[in-house]
């Protein structure tokens, strides 16, 4: 398989890494960068625990090729975690119970973030959009949506 | 012992702990202790572990078929590919292992009985070259005539599963029937059935079927195995049981001179579990690999696809019910006869059966009952543990069932239901008697919230407004000496380490241990640390399944608190000369009742001792240790009828309701309410309670609404994604759910607590094919009820209404 050598900003950090052409960034972060907040899912972009932020969008990390990465600026919740309106997100998501397990919360935490920072001020129906392409078998959604309701009213 | 004899002893006892409203701790709705792990993305699940550069990766090779002869396995090419480190087949496990039954084996040896079954793995450097190393393994094989259907499975011509069934060893309380496909026939047998259905005023039966499911965690499974040069076999899983897999693992590897102390099971956080994550699935592939590789850890991630073919699936179940009525509305009788497609492996799931078998009567009192649950083979995926553990699966027929026998008398379906509820005292179908429960208050609660009674119309002319309302037990379905333990010890600052190896799986288990011990020892939540376990580390635990861990596993940690307090008490009464009995804890002080300028901080003493007048010190490190085995059990009954064990600890009950707005063209469903009402004893924890039922209740409806797994006619699964195998999104939420909590204590409960996890997804099912019935007059009975189903019902209806008109 062919390598290539790419070069991305990751969490602020200037990176460059050995891929091959086949690889995705989800594996890529996870198992050459240490970056373990992206999850394995699906490996298909069904289930959105993969989501990443790339070039200030959140993407299903393993739907983008490594080789795509180059030159982009990719954010994982690791780096996210300094961001005020994924902070005050945090906060709610404590307070409400909103994750059980916790595997999908880093995904479900950067859609909200993304969400948030696009349009400090969703309805309810912006918010299930958001959130519907990452998958939670644990919570019913409810506590999820209402932390980031009340994150939205600034309580 | 008689369960009702431990309650009345046990409700002596209640009178010296602490009455509710002076519990600090309990019932209250602390914030999760591994909340912020998990939202800041810090918390580790198995694959999340790191190994380094010395990690090899395997991939496995598996059947096409989903019954053939294996002819014979050339591994050649795989091997000489470049980063091949081993390939490994069936040849060196020969040894079967299971469960509650030995019929499976690590990789097929002559058999091959579902499709995606490992026939062999290959062993790399690389996970993409160990796929490729998989591809160029060569197996032959002859066909075999597969068994797909458990009713057919039964025929006298149908083909064998398991012709060697009669050499398989299984728990004493298994009913295998050699020479056919029926693994295990739990019978159960009270009163005159035949007078009952004579004493009936209306009898009615009909069958349901329910299909198989998938539990679905986000997390897919996932193992590494490593056995050192000293013999040690080390296995991280993500698993709901890591002590029952250190079980299973030294049972299938005993021929290799593995024991118990040689094998240590580290789990750590799990996305998810859902039963999908109990026992041992694919990580019995991790152990044999760490076994043919020594000195080298290897991984076995299993991909979503595998992950749907590959692990325990929930049984299908082919339902034929058959009760009678008095005019009145009480039940006379009851034969349910439940076909269960168990795939090709039952060492779980032989035991979901039995459990159904037990208690499908559902929360009723039935004095004359027959119930015949049985456990067939067939070729599809092996069928075991899921959440509900085959109450889900009875309960719809049951509750459909209930519900068509009430209109057809012409009774309020609710009112019937409240005749028959089961009331504590009264006589189980296996002979032993009902706990304490709030079933009643549960019913009424629901049938408030619903507005039952009220008939609501829709804006839409278009739809219709349907209600319902069921009820649901469920009691844990565990081995009679199923037991937790616990240990607890103190640090120089007076904060806890607690050591359990029941599972963090969501369910908020740390929390609720913490909240435990916090409540005996007045040390706050904030300063107690308890974490997933290592079998080498933290005591015993069964299992985390059948929601009973709330209950068993907090007894244990609230026995290790009170050991630790009552070595606090003797330690200040030898040194200080005070009466024990007048000691308790407070704000992390030793105060006296009988002195009150006396108090001393833990801290003070806790790691280092006292010191005494004459500067010596006594005491020590305080540590408390607890166990927890429930000692009234026992799972041998009459084979013949079920009579005469106390197979079942105890039953969770409750209600549930709904108000669903149906479209009468489409068949279209939007929940408007789900209300459920659950008697969880005590909630020690209740926003982890109402996270249960919101939860519970969506992936129960998920299960009617969307989800259905469906198989070619050759036994392939063909939705193993999640794109066509749908499960719900944010966009598929039920408008407003209500959880209720009902507390009517379990007596042998730590702060009256017992279990919820699974109850919250049992009632969904029937919940909407009654609604539907009450929206649109069309009775759904097989699952899932989807909007094609309910539309195409009101066609064919429309149809006949046209043709008989006409």
């Amino acid at each position: 398989m062919k390598k290539h050598e790419i070069e991305f900003k990751l969490n602020g950090d200037t990176k460059k890494v050995e891929v091959e052409s086949n690889d995705v960034l989800l594996d890529v972060l996870r198992y050459k960068l240490g970056i373990k907040s992206p999850k394995v899912g699906c490996d298909r972009g069904d289930c959105g625990t993969c989501t990443v932020i790339m070039n200030g969008k959140t993407v299903r990390s393993c739907l983008v090729l490594a080789v795509e990465a180059h030159g982009a600026d990719i954010v994982t919740l690791e780096g996210a975690n300094s961001r005020k309106w994924t902070q005050r997100l945090q906060k709610k998501f404590h307070e409400k119970n909103s994750f059980q397990c916790g595997f999908c919360a880093p995904g479900v935490i950067l859609s909200a973030t993304e969400l948030l920072e696009k349009n400090p001020k969703p309805t309810t129906r912006d918010i299930k959009e958001a959130i519907a392409g990452n998958l939670c078998r644990c919570t019913g959604y409810e506590p999820i949506i209402a932390a980031i309701e009340e994150t939205v009213k600034g309580k | 012992m008689d369960l009702q004899k431990l309650i009345t002893k046990t409700r002596k006892g209640v009178k010296s702990q602490k009455a509710d409203e002076d519990l600090l701790v309990v019932g209250k709705s602390v914030l999760r202790v591994d909340g912020w792990e998990k939202i800041k993305g810090a918390a580790k699940y198995t694959d999340d572990l790191e190994f380094g550069p010395g990690l090899l990766f395997a991939a496995v090779v598996e059947s096409p078929y989903a019954h053939a002869k294996i002819k014979s396995i050339d591994t050649s090419k795989a091997e000489k590919l470049h980063g091949v480190v081993k390939v490994v087949t069936g040849r060196s496990f020969t040894h079967k292992f299971g469960l509650y039954m030995t019929d499976r084996y690590v990789f097929a040896t002559d058999t091959v009985r579902f499709v995606g079954e490992q026939v062999a793995a290959v062993v790399a450097t690389d996970p993409k070259i160990a796929m490729r190393g998989a591809a160029l393994v060569e197996v032959k094989y002859e066909e075999l005539t597969p068994v797909l259907d458990p009713v057919k499975a039964l025929e006298k011509n149908s083909p064998l599963v398991h012709p060697d069934l009669k050499s398989y060893r299984h728990v004493p309380w298994f009913f295998p029937q050699p020479g056919t496909n029926i693994a295990h026939w739990r019978k159960t047998r009270k009163g005159d059935l035949a007078k009952g259905f004579k004493d009936a005023d209306l009898v009615m039966e009909d069958t349901y079927t329910v299909p198989r499911y998938a539990h679905c965690a986000i997390e897919p499974h996932s193992v590494i195995g490593l056995l050192d040069e000293s013999g040690r076999l080390t296995m991280w899983t993500s698993s709901q049981s890591p002590f029952t897999q250190r079980n299973v693992f030294a049972q299938a590897l005993e021929p290799f001179g593995i024991s118990h102390k040689d094998v240590r099971v580290i789990s750590t956080y799990i996305g998810g579990g859902f039963g999908g994550k109990a026992g041992v699935s694919m990580e019995i592939i991790g152990a044999a690999l760490a076994m043919s590789v020594p000195g080298r850890p290897i991984k076995v991630l299993w991909s979503r696809a595998q992950e749907f073919y590959n692990t325990y699936q929930r049984q299908g179940v082919t339902a034929r019910v058959k009760m009678g009525v008095k005019k009145d509305g009480r039940i006379t009788a009851l034969d349910f006869q439940l076909y269960w497609d168990a795939g090709a492996y039952v060492e779980y799931g032989a035991n979901v059966v039995n459990a159904a078998g037990l208690s499908a009567s559902g929360p009723y009192k039935v004095d004359n009952l027959k119930i015949d649950s049985m456990c067939i083979y067939t070729n599809l995926p092996p069928g075991g543990p899921y959440r509900g553990f085959g109450y889900s699966e009875f309960l719809f027929g049951l509750e459909s069932h209930i519900t068509r026998m009430a209109d057809k008398l012409g009774m309020d379906s609710v009112a019937f239901r409240k005749k028959n509820a089961i009331k504590e005292g009264d006589t189980l179908p296996y002979g032993a008697h009902m706990n304490p429960n709030g079933i009643r208050e549960a019913i009424e609660k629901v049938e408030k919230e619903i507005k039952w009674g009220v008939r609501e119309k829709s804006k839409d002319p278009n739809k219709a407004i349907g209600k319902a309302l069921v009820c649901f037990w469920k009691s844990p379905a565990m081995p009679p000496n199923a037991s937790s333990s616990a240990f607890l010890k103190f640090n120089e600052d007076a904060s806890i380490n607690i050591l359990v190896s029941g599972m963090e799986i969501g369910q908020g288990l740390l929390t609720v241990m913490a909240q435990i011990a916090s409540e005996v020892l007045s040390v706050p939540v904030s300063k107690i640390r308890v974490e997933t376990p290592d079998t080498d580390r933290n005591p015993y635990e069964w299992q985390t399944v059948g929601s009973h861990v709330t209950w068993g596993c907090g007894n244990a940690v609230k026995r290790a608190a009170l050991e630790a307090r009552e070595k606090i008490f003797d330690l200040v009464q030898r040194v200080h000369c005070l009466d024990k009995s007048s000691l308790y804890l407070e704000d992390e002080k030793v105060k006296c009742r009988a002195k009150p300028d006396f108090e001393l901080r833990l801290r003070d003493f806790v790691i280092n001792g006292i010191q005494a007048d004459d500067h010596t010190f006594k005491g020590g490190p305080i540590m408390g240790s607890g166990m927890f085995m429930p000692e009234f059990t026992s799972a041998i009954g009459d084979p013949e009828t079920g009579q005469g064990g106390h197979p079942n600890v105890h039953y969770t009950t409750g209600s549930a309701g709904i108000i669903l707005e149906v479209d009468r063209e489409t068949g279209k469903m939007k929940i408007k309410k789900a209300v459920l009402a659950v008697d969880c004893g005590k909630a020690i924890n209740p926003d982890l309670v109402k996270g249960q039922i919101v939860g519970g209740l969506l992936q129960g409806f998920a299960t009617v609404l969307y989800e259905d797994m469906r198989f070619s006619d050759k036994g392939k699964l063909l939705n193993a994604n999640f794109s066509d195998y749908k499960i719900p999104t944010a966009m598929d939420m039920p408008e407003v759910v209500v959880p209720i909590i009902i507390e009517v204590a379990q007596p042998d409960g730590p702060y009256g607590a017992r279990g919820v996890g699974e109850h919250t997804m049992i009632p969904a099912a029937p919940l909407i094919a009654n609604a539907v019935e009450d929206a649109l007059g069309v009775r759904i009975k097989s699952m899932p009820v989807t909007k094609e189903k309910v539309a195409l019902a009101v066609k064919n209806r429309k149809a006949v209404t046209v043709k008989r008109e006409a």
